[in-house]
């Protein structure tokens, strides 16, 4: 069973709709008995940093949920803030603790470039740096994904990046993987055909 | 910069009984011509690639989101690509019943005129991305600009520009800017509006209104600082695919998606 934690945050059922496309037998729950049988974890998050920290770890089974991801090791995904969210610090709203699982800062995307759109809405051609990944399994380098963020994790550890996208003059943070966790920045849910192919690959990973 | 994006409108109202919403077109916001159901064209316009869906009810006659809710619950069950949806939002509850069918992102038109705190509020609490404003406009015989609410019908005081200005300063995500006088027409986009309201923000401008050429997007595009293009009439009724339709913009140097 995969289970897609809830705590509050930003629209579920997508995500759900897209793991029962991919045949996966997944639930939306923050319970302490689905989160210890599960095989797979997914954390989602839409909204601000602070607000999405804040309410994860106010869960009853964060505890449970942290054991499961950092010493169980289960496979997990982490998607948009809830990539941002593993970092060290996040600059939004000011200066506010992450969960601290990966060395890493969340900034602002900015630059002095005219008319750099933020929020980035929209498709970007995403470099793939760890082409070995089995999370990453035959999607082509270059590939469109969609994106929605005006924050992005900037890794202390470059070989924690996954995958990339440049975003005017900007490197951008795509994806990280780093033992059983693989995080994106984009909307795997919302990315078609090349996002259900990395679902579909996330099911069957086996760390 | 992102890729360009092409946006389906999926215009709803409801049928005779007012039991359903259908799928419909519209000729400067009146003319209404019925042409099927959202569900069936939301998968058909998946299929051919588009980068996103708007859904929006039309029909001030249906004050019970709950019906718009069932067909946007149907439609994230199969559409895996962002969805907006509106028509008749009034506070957050509805905000929340919307997100939780599926919809990635709301619009709001009359009630953020009426009601601009609910723009600051409803960001506050799903995230700015998430709220879109419609501006929906029309031009006088002076050339001057005008807003509009409740579905093209009122005239309001404010400005196009202006009001864009003032959604980005409330917390607006993106600004869905439509011209009601070329709603239909298929003679292209007003593109001098397009520019003044996409270089006065900083927020991604989707524009609409007139398109029914490969050169009306292409302009749009070359002459302005849009981010996307939204379409009715155009994809509803063409028979042109966005296969050949992307083929034209990338082939006139705009980097867009090209679906593979």
């Amino acid at each position: 069973m995969i289970a897609i934690v809830d705590y509050g945050m930003g629209n579920l059922k997508s995500v759900l709709n897209a793991f029962l496309y991919c045949g996966a037998n997944a639930v939306i729950t923050n319970d302490k008995n689905d989160l210890e049988k599960a095989t797979h974890i997914i954390i989602p998050g839409v909204g601000a940093f602070e607000k999405c920290v804040t309410n994860l770890k106010q869960l009853d089974t964060f505890s449970t949920l942290e054991y499961q991801v950092k010493v169980e090791k289960k496979p997990t995904l982490g998607i948009c803030v809830g990539l941002q969210m593993m970092a060290t610090l996040g600059h939004e709203n000011g200066l506010n603790n992450g969960l601290n699982w990966l060395e890493s800062e969340v900034v602002k995307i900015e630059s002095d470039e005219d008319n750099l759109k933020v929020p980035n809405i929209g498709w970007n051609e995403t470099s793939i740096i760890q082409n070995d990944h089995f999370v990453l399994k035959g999607i082509k380098n270059a590939q469109d994904f969609y994106y929605v963020h005006s924050y992005y994790m900037k890794c202390k550890n470059e070989s924690d990046i996954a995958m990339n996208y440049k975003y005017g003059n900007l490197e951008i943070t795509a994806a990280i993987a780093f033992q059983n966790i693989f995080a994106t920045q984009f909307h795997p849910e919302k990315s078609q055909d090349n996002g259900l192919k990395l679902i579909d690959n996330f099911i069957k990973w086996n760390p | 910069m992102s890729k360009k994006r092409l946006i389906p409108k999926l215009l709803l109202h409801s049928n005779a009984k007012g039991t359903n919403l259908n799928l419909v077109i519209t000729k400067k916001y009146t003319d209404i011509i019925e042409v099927g159901s959202p569900v069936s064209m939301a998968k058909i316009y998946q299929a051919q690639g588009a980068d996103e869906l708007i859904f929006t009810n039309i029909d001030t006659k249906i004050t019970d989101l709950k019906i718009l809710a069932d067909i946007i619950e149907k439609v994230s069950e199969e559409i895996f690509m962002p969805i907006t949806v509106g028509g008749g939002v009034k506070n957050i509850s509805d905000f929340r019943l919307l997100l939780n069918s599926g919809a990635d992102k709301i619009s709001i038109n009359t009630i953020a005129l009426t009601n601009p705190e609910l723009i600051s509020e409803s960001a506050e609490l799903f995230g700015a991305q998430c709220v879109v404003v419609s501006i929906d406009y029309k031009v006088d015989e002076d050339g001057n600009y005008w807003v509009y609410s409740n579905g093209g019908q009122t005239q309001t005081k404010f400005n196009p520009i202006e009001w864009a200005i003032e959604c980005e300063k409330l917390g607006a995500g993106e600004i869905l800017l439509s011209n009601i006088d070329n709603d239909g027409m298929r003679n292209g986009l007003n593109n001098e509006i397009n520019k003044l309201v996409s270089t006065s923000i900083k927020i991604p401008v989707i524009a609409s209104g007139g398109c029914s050429l490969p050169s009306h997007f292409i302009d749009g595009f070359k002459n302005t600082e849009i981010e996307a293009i939204a379409a009715g009439t155009f994809f509803a009724l063409k028979d042109q695919s966005f296969q050949q339709i992307r083929s034209h913009i990338k082939n006139a140097g705009i980097d867009i998606r090209i679906y593979s």
